[in-house]
């Protein structure tokens, strides 16, 4: 019997659907009451222009936040980590949220103070996702502050890494101090230099010419010695290492053109070519400052250490002292919550133990432990409040030492870039025509000639193109990537995607969804009064597995249980309407002891000794999976390596093919050394993708790795570049447009070879005058950045990837 | 011709003039942020003031 079709409601707040918990009050649908006290708290302090500012703005406010959660704030010696600066009245500080994605968010931020009165004035700078606060430390304190904005969704992220790394400035602004004054000198000269060029010397009457030149000469100082420094000097580092980058020409070019001019200008009674090298640096800086521009509110470079709270709950003498994290001693006992991350390696002493630790294995559904087992930092914990007995400190965990180990540190050098190698060629091609001009006017004797050719020649012939082309083709597609969530730490990485030849995935979080799962039950089918006992049975309990069955169920009224007992880890039983319900694992429910290492996804179900059937509850793979799957098979042998055990090897199979290494168990060491495998037997290029702390290795030690993140909150390791998982169906579509970045940047360099080519006959028959070479710059500049932009865009087209969602920076 | 060494001077210290504002921006951690301003025009001025004075 088909159930009526059923209206999908999202939640007015955050947007997702509707389900179980679904509550409908204000005349407004709401997904859960975590969602619906947000909206009371704004709705209370008139701050309802949040919601007409964004549609469903909010954060999922399912998890709800233990109230003590912040304690750990009162103490003075934790806050003197986080505070920036107090005295008797204000205190100053910043915090991170990376829940802030849209105006909506800025508005309710800097109207915070609404809420709580206390809060003097709060700042967003939304590029840094921070919120800086100032608040009257007279009538309120850091933990109020913090819990208020808890109370609207935004959690700060506190953790280690914030607090004992200092923040790293990286300022953008030297390169726009530069930019900023290279076009004011460019400009000048350019209006400077014009009269000489138009008009003729009987009406150019006086000193007007000398001063001109002068005005010329000084403007062009600050050029060359502060603009272009940053020329001289990676091209000095690349000649002092042996390695020519293709700063060294560019270098070179600059100051032939500078000497030349001077020497014009003191000796030859001419102009010199100040405008085309003020020209050529201005907009070389402005392509250098496209490329180089980094994403602020993006780490890469996250560690274990923003992985963990800052303080724990320590039980001394039967009382909850918060203890900052790395004053936890081996022989504390400590209390972790529900939903909450276990910081150190300890020995379960009270509470049911249920570890997700799907970030740090890859295993994909909670473990159960019993008291006396060792739980190790890393997981988190899934059914309520525990006691373990520390036994070794933060530093000496497992999880610490498996990301301290150096080989997870040490990245391989850069291979040598293909514009560097190009540039290369070009210096050589270009002092052979030096030469060969040179040779041929000396022969005819015509030394004045011969100098002019040879010094126009290195003039004109500049590699400046080829940067041109580079840095502004990378800087229009990190923005083309940018705009369809996809995050890359460099431009370098782009050319190292181009360049891959085989991909290897991670199986948990990577290929499948860390939030949804997929039930699907096999047995004799239920009648509705028996669906709706067993999700009231399994709305008793605490275990991730029971939810997933309610889910299943889309639970509607709940019945009343007798007699309810739940063995932990085990199953749950009980009577409803004179019938005997059991559920629960295999053993459980058979009341057998096999002991079984079966995976723990199935959950078999008895109805008055009756055994009717059992759930296979499995994470349900991203969307657009498989099209992406055999998209990528055509051109890339592909690989799955999972820390999970081997339950999908059949499913995997079966979309990959019979000769695709798929590996499972596989611990974070197996992982890193099957990619050295690869690269150093196999010599192939690898572009590995994962998620977890257990995938660090080797995308550390892949050619290019690529973290997928589901949201800002989920913490990824240290990578080359981030991917959202709403976009990895386009994987594919952003491997391609990185191998057509290197097209493009040919087409645009042979597109300048023409200007060049002009420009050389004029250069070599000694004839270049500065008035042809100040318009074949400027022109041979501004008409590179249009074709690059042009090409850009047009096979982002091409290839359907067109900008996904304006409105959320990152989600 | 004398008069453009003048119109040359007048034109420098304008464009000088935007130089140094373009420094002083930069130096002001304007550039830092660039979506938050765009939005901030556009957020209506609640009633401030007017709650002040009324407390």
């Amino acid at each position: 019997m088909k159930s009526p079709d059923k209206i999908v409601t999202h939640c007015f707040h955050c947007g997702e659907e509707c389900k179980s918990e679904h509550v409908f009050v204000y005349d407004k649908h709401f997904c859960c009451s975590g969602c619906k006290l947000v909206y009371e708290i704004l709705q209370e302090n008139e701050l309802c222009t949040y919601y007409s500012l964004n549609q469903t703005p909010g954060n999922n406010a399912n998890i709800q936040v233990r109230t003590d959660k912040f304690s750990f704030l009162d103490n003075a010696e934790i806050q003197q980590k986080i505070i920036q600066f107090t005295d008797g009245k204000q205190t100053h500080v910043t915090f991170y949220l990376p829940q802030i994605h849209c105006s909506s968010c800025l508005w309710l931020l800097e109207n915070i103070y609404k809420i709580n009165d206390a809060i003097v004035a709060s700042t967003v700078n939304f590029s840094t996702k921070e919120v800086f606060i100032i608040y009257d430390n007279q009538k309120t304190t850091l933990r109020k502050v913090v819990e208020t904005l808890t109370s609207v969704g935004y959690e700060p992220h506190l953790s280690l890494q914030e607090i004992n790394t200092k923040p790293t400035t990286f300022s953008n602004k030297t390169k726009l101090y530069k930019i900023g004054i290279a076009g004011f000198c460019f400009a000048n000269i350019m209006m400077m230099s014009a009269p000489e060029y138009f008009v003729t010397d009987s009406v150019l009457e006086g000193g007007i010419k000398q001063v001109l030149r002068l005005f010329i000469i000084i403007f062009s100082l600050p050029v060359v010695f502060y603009c272009a420094s940053e020329f001289f000097v990676s091209a000095w580092n690349g000649i002092k290492t042996k390695y020519l980058n293709i700063d060294v020409p560019i270098a070179l070019a600059i100051l032939i053109t500078y000497g030349r001019s001077l020497y014009d200008f003191f000796y030859g009674n001419g102009m010199g070519y100040f405008d085309s090298m003020s020209g050529i640096v201005f907009f070389m800086l402005i392509g250098r400052y496209l490329q180089d521009k980094t994403y602020q509110s993006i780490s890469f470079d996250r560690d274990y250490q923003s992985f963990f709270p800052i303080a724990v709950n320590v039980l001394k003498e039967n009382k909850l002292v918060p203890t900052s994290i790395d004053q936890v001693q081996k022989g504390d006992t400590i209390q972790v919550y529900n939903q909450e991350l276990i910081p150190v390696d300890g020995i379960l002493s009270k509470g049911t133990a249920t570890i997700d630790y799907s970030f740090v294995s890859g295993e994909s559904l909670p473990v159960s432990k019993n008291i006396g087992e060792i739980i190790y930092a890393g997981g988190k914990q899934t059914s309520g409040m525990i006691e373990l007995l520390v036994v070794k400190a933060v530093s000496q965990s497992y999880l610490t030492n498996l990301w301290n180990k150096s080989v997870f540190k040490n990245k391989a050098p850069k291979n040598n870039s293909y514009i560097d190698a190009l540039s290369k060629y070009f210096t050589i091609l270009v002092l052979l025509i030096a030469i060969v001009a040179a040779a041929f006017w000396y022969s005819k004797s015509e030394y004045t000639l011969m100098w002019n050719a040879v010094s126009t020649v290195l003039i004109v012939a500049c590699p400046c193109t080829l940067l041109l082309a580079a840095t502004y083709t990378n800087g229009n597609i990190l923005n083309i990537f940018n705009k369809n969530k996809f995050y890359l730490r460099h431009a370098e990485v782009i050319e190292s995607l181009s360049k891959i030849n085989y991909i290897v995935f991670d199986k948990t979080g990577t290929l499948t969804r860390n939030t949804e799962v997929q039930v699907s039950y096999s047995g004799k089918s239920f009648s509705d009064d028996e669906k709706q006992a067993i999700a009231s049975m399994a709305q008793q309990s605490a275990h991730p597995l029971s939810k997933a069955i309610i889910q299943y169920f889309n639970l509607q009224s709940i019945d009343k249980i007798k007699d309810f007992k739940e063995t932990s880890g085990k199953g749950i039983e009980g009577w409803i309407n004179e019938h005997y319900f059991k559920i629960g694992s295999h053993d459980f429910v058979f009341n057998e002891n096999t002991n079984s290492t079966n995976n723990n996804s199935s959950v078999f179900v008895k109805i008055d000794k009756e055994y009717y059937g059992q759930f296979s509850i499995k994470n349900q793979y991203r969307f657009g999976f498989n099209e992406l799957m055999s998209k990528l098979k055509s051109t890339y042998p592909i690989a799955v390596l999972s820390g999970d055990n081997d339950a999908e090897r059949k499913n995997l199979e079966k979309i990959l093919g019979q000769d695709a290494d798929i590996l499972f168990s596989q611990k974070p060491e197996d992982k890193l050394a099957y990619i050295n495998y690869l690269q150093e037997s196999k010599h192939r290029k690898v572009l590995m993708v994962g998620d977890g702390l257990n995938d660090a290795g080797a995308l550390k030690q892949s050619d290019v790795g690529i973290a997928i993140s589901e949201n800002s909150n989920n913490f990824s390791p240290a990578c080359d570049g981030i991917l959202e998982a709403v976009q990895f169906s386009n994987l594919n579509k952003f491997v391609q447009l990185a191998k057509h970045t290197q097209h493009i940047i040919l087409i645009c360099f042979v597109f300048s070879f023409i200007y060049n080519v002009i420009g050389l006959s004029f250069a070599v028959q000694g004839i270049l005058s500065p008035f042809i070479a100040a318009i074949l710059m400027p022109c041979s500049s501004i008409s590179i950045v249009i074709l690059t932009y042009l090409l850009t865009h047009y096979y982002s087209k091409k290839i359907k990837l067109t900008n996904y969602d304006k409105s959320h920076i990152f989600q | 011709m004398s008069v453009m060494i003048i119109m040359l001077i007048g034109s420098l210290i304008i464009s000088g003039a935007f130089l140094i504002a373009f420094i002083w921006n930069v130096k002001d951690n304007q550039y830092d942020d660039d979506y938050s301003p765009a939005q901030r025009i556009l957020f209506d001025n609640d009633n401030k003031e007017e709650e002040k004075t009324s407390k």
